[in-house]
């Protein structure tokens, strides 16, 4: 079939930039690089998926992100939703913690428990997972500034509770260079930034070898204005940023690639964004095995949580969103990921209420249950549109990666501020074309009601009480542990992280001896300094 | 005359969101104003000092957290103290429809919140400003 010319029709053209036709056949196919690429599900490039069985196995793990207040409420958050058949936590920290400061802090004002749960010392941790199984639950901390403290904390508690760690499974998001791009908890300049992410993947490497210590996101980076594929590309380009920082520092590619995986975003075009997942881990598979030379064919997976983007629900009819939520799902399933998350519907507003959570929650369950993602891999292999898009996505994340190497790299590109300024000014742009209703958002710019009803959102209470509480725990615990300890330990993470060296295992007895997060990034600041945000327009 | 006009855009507080400031910031620079981002976590001494330094007539602040009636309410005093009062004060973000009362009683000016057209900030700047 020669390509038929529909002058009629309104051109289409998908947010990464690609002409979409009206029809696709085999010749599509072959033309934007053949069926060759697709192979089989757990084979090399895994195109089709990283496991031969995907869910036919085991269903992807349930992960909605969940945490405020204080360690108590949260804690009776996580019962509720493991109670309600959650297979996965995800903890939600507050605004203090993620940027590394204690609850008492002047900085900290209003901001206690308000998005996430507070964190001050390892005490919050042990309350936080009481009665949680963390063999069977696994747990993921979404912080990334004071990352090492945090995943120490972790480590700490579950020692405490008798858990093994080198059989501990789990993973932190711990990737700061995306937090300068979008986001924004960083603490620490650049540079030392990455060297605490190396530190805590050569520490997993010896001491935890089943924990993932870095989850790259593309996630945020599309919200805050990249394409579908800038978000892979970059994405890509941070974390072998971090790889070849760790390779720098002596350990073996196959010693820990294994253990990295990523966070994605999912809104917008179905179909671009099961092309987007099927073509970067094909993607990832081939950089692994061209330029790191892997071995072990774990460390050529690229496994992801992949979850219902917040940038793609409205603030109008917010209802809606449940709606969205549940074709995110669906996309998410038919990419093949690992961990599936979804924002509730009403967290343009809030803090999820536990109806809502429950609704993300049933959204997923109901694929799983009712309609068959789970009976077969792939199953949307093969299609010419899907195969085609899945080329053409390709060679696009890998050109967009090129672009960034050859002006320097993306650490260079990030400190100077020019990758937040591009997506920056795309997110404008975006802004634009939804006001002038040339990007079509139903409730937002069309299937506006003449009178619009009343939301039907109820607020998470947020309890100015929680900080007084949290506040005063704190000053149980100083006023309980060993002072001189206490001193001594963060003397010694101060010299450790002064002369370069790996300061997971003094952080890891600081936190033993309950230091708190505050006196850690104090440590840090003092040997490393705190980053200054470039700002351009 | 908007040439004339000098705004300060904050981000107060630890929210790290700062897509929403940064398209608002283009907006109004593209409208024809002069504008000072601060860019992210700045402390209400460190706003209101901005403000004084900068000699700006406007102070756009965006929120995302929740936090913005303690940050405000922090803010608010400072201005008064430095008799900045004067100062046209505008406050986006994640503002629930509830809040906005305490805000006005603050000193707040004006409430964008998510979902308010960009043209909208811009007419109440060429309005009012002082």
């Amino acid at each position: 079939m020669s390509r038929q010319t529909h002058a009629d029709l309104k051109e289409v053209i998908n947010e990464s930039g690609i002409v979409i036709q009206p029809v696709y056949a085999s010749e599509d196919v072959e033309a934007s690089g053949g069926w060759d690429g697709i192979g089989k599900p757990g084979e090399f490039p895994f195109t089709r998926g990283i496991h031969e069985l995907m869910y036919r196995q085991r269903p992807w793990t349930m992960r909605q992100y969940a945490g405020f207040g204080t360690p108590e409420e949260t804690n009776e958050r996580f019962r509720y939703l493991i109670a309600n058949g959650q297979t996965g936590l995800n903890v939600a920290f507050d605004l203090p913690s993620q940027v590394g400061l204690d609850s008492d802090d002047p900085a900290a004002l209003g901001e206690v428990g308000r998005v996430g749960m507070a964190v001050d010392t390892l005490k919050d941790f042990e309350i936080a997972f009481e009665g949680i199984d963390l063999a069977r639950i696994t747990v993921s901390l979404t912080i990334n500034g004071p990352a090492v403290t945090l995943i120490a904390m972790y480590f700490a508690m579950a020692q405490k509770r008798g858990y093994d760690v080198r059989t501990l499974r789990g993973t932190a998001q711990n990737d700061i260079l995306k937090e300068f791009i979008g986001r924004g908890t960083w603490v620490f300049p650049v540079e030392p930034s990455i060297k605490l992410v190396g530190d805590t993947i050569l520490y997993c490497a010896e001491y935890a070898p089943l924990y993932s210590p870095v989850s790259v996101c593309g996630y945020h980076i599309r919200e805050s204005g990249a394409t579908p594929v800038q978000e892979m590309a970059y994405a890509f380009c941070i974390a072998r940023a971090y790889i070849d920082h760790v390779l720098q520092r002596g350990l073996g590619i196959d010693e820990f690639a294994s253990r990295l995986s990523f966070n994605f975003d999912i809104h917008g075009n179905l179909f671009e964004q099961v092309a987007k997942f099927r073509a970067a881990r094909r993607l990832w598979a081939k950089l692994m095995k061209e330029q790191y030379h892997t071995e072990d064919p774990r460390s050529t997976w690229m496994r992801m949580i992949a979850g219902g983007g917040g940038g793609g629900l409205t603030i109008e009819q917010p209802e809606n969103n449940i709606v969205r939520s549940a074709y995110y799902a669906l996309i998410s399933a038919l990419s093949g990921t690992q961990t599936m998350a979804l924002c509730s519907f009403d967290e343009a507003y809030t803090i999820p209420s536990e109806k809502a959570a429950r609704i993300s929650l049933r959204t997923m369950q109901i694929l799983i249950e009712e309609m068959g993602l789970c009976d077969t891999v792939d199953p949307l292999a093969g299609s010419y549109y899907v195969e085609t898009l899945t080329n053409q996505m390709e060679e696009r994340i890998r050109a967009t990666m090129n672009a960034v190497d050859q002006e320097g790299g993306i650490v260079r590109a990030i400190a100077e501020g020019r990758i937040q300024n591009v997506v920056s000014r795309q997110a404008y742009e975006r802004l634009k074309k939804l006001e002038s209703g040339e990007i079509r958002k139903v409730g937002m710019n069309c299937y506006r009601m003449e009178e619009e009803e009343d939301v039907q959102v109820g607020f998470h209470p947020f309890k100015e009480e929680d900080c007084a509480t949290q506040i005063k725990r704190l000053e149980q615990v100083h006023a309980e542990r060993d002072k001189e300890r206490v001193g001594r330990l963060l003397e010694q993470l101060l010299a450790d992280a002064r002369a370069g060296r790996n300061v997971m295992p003094a952080v890891i007895e600081s936190v033993k001896a309950y230091a708190t997060v505050g006196e850690l990034t104090r440590c840090f600041v003092e040997a490393y300094g705190k980053y200054q945000e470039p700002v351009c327009f | 005359m908007t040439s004339a006009v000098r705004i300060l855009f904050a981000k107060p507080g630890l929210d790290g969101h700062d897509v929403g400031a940064k398209v608002v910031v283009r907006a109004l620079m593209d409208a024809g104003f002069e504008v000072v981002y601060t860019g992210l976590r700045k402390t209400p001494e460190e706003i209101v000092r901005r403000v004084c330094d900068e000699d700006a007539n406007v102070l756009g602040l965006s929120i995302l957290s929740g936090s913005h009636v303690p940050i405000c309410r922090r803010i608010g005093a400072l201005l008064l103290e430095n008799q900045r009062e004067d100062v046209l004060w505008i406050v986006g973000g994640n503002i629930p429809q509830r809040d906005h009362a305490a805000l006005y009683d603050i000193g707040v000016d004006a409430v964008f919140a998510v979902g308010t057209p960009l043209q909208t900030i811009v007419d109440f700047l060429r309005e009012n400003v002082p």
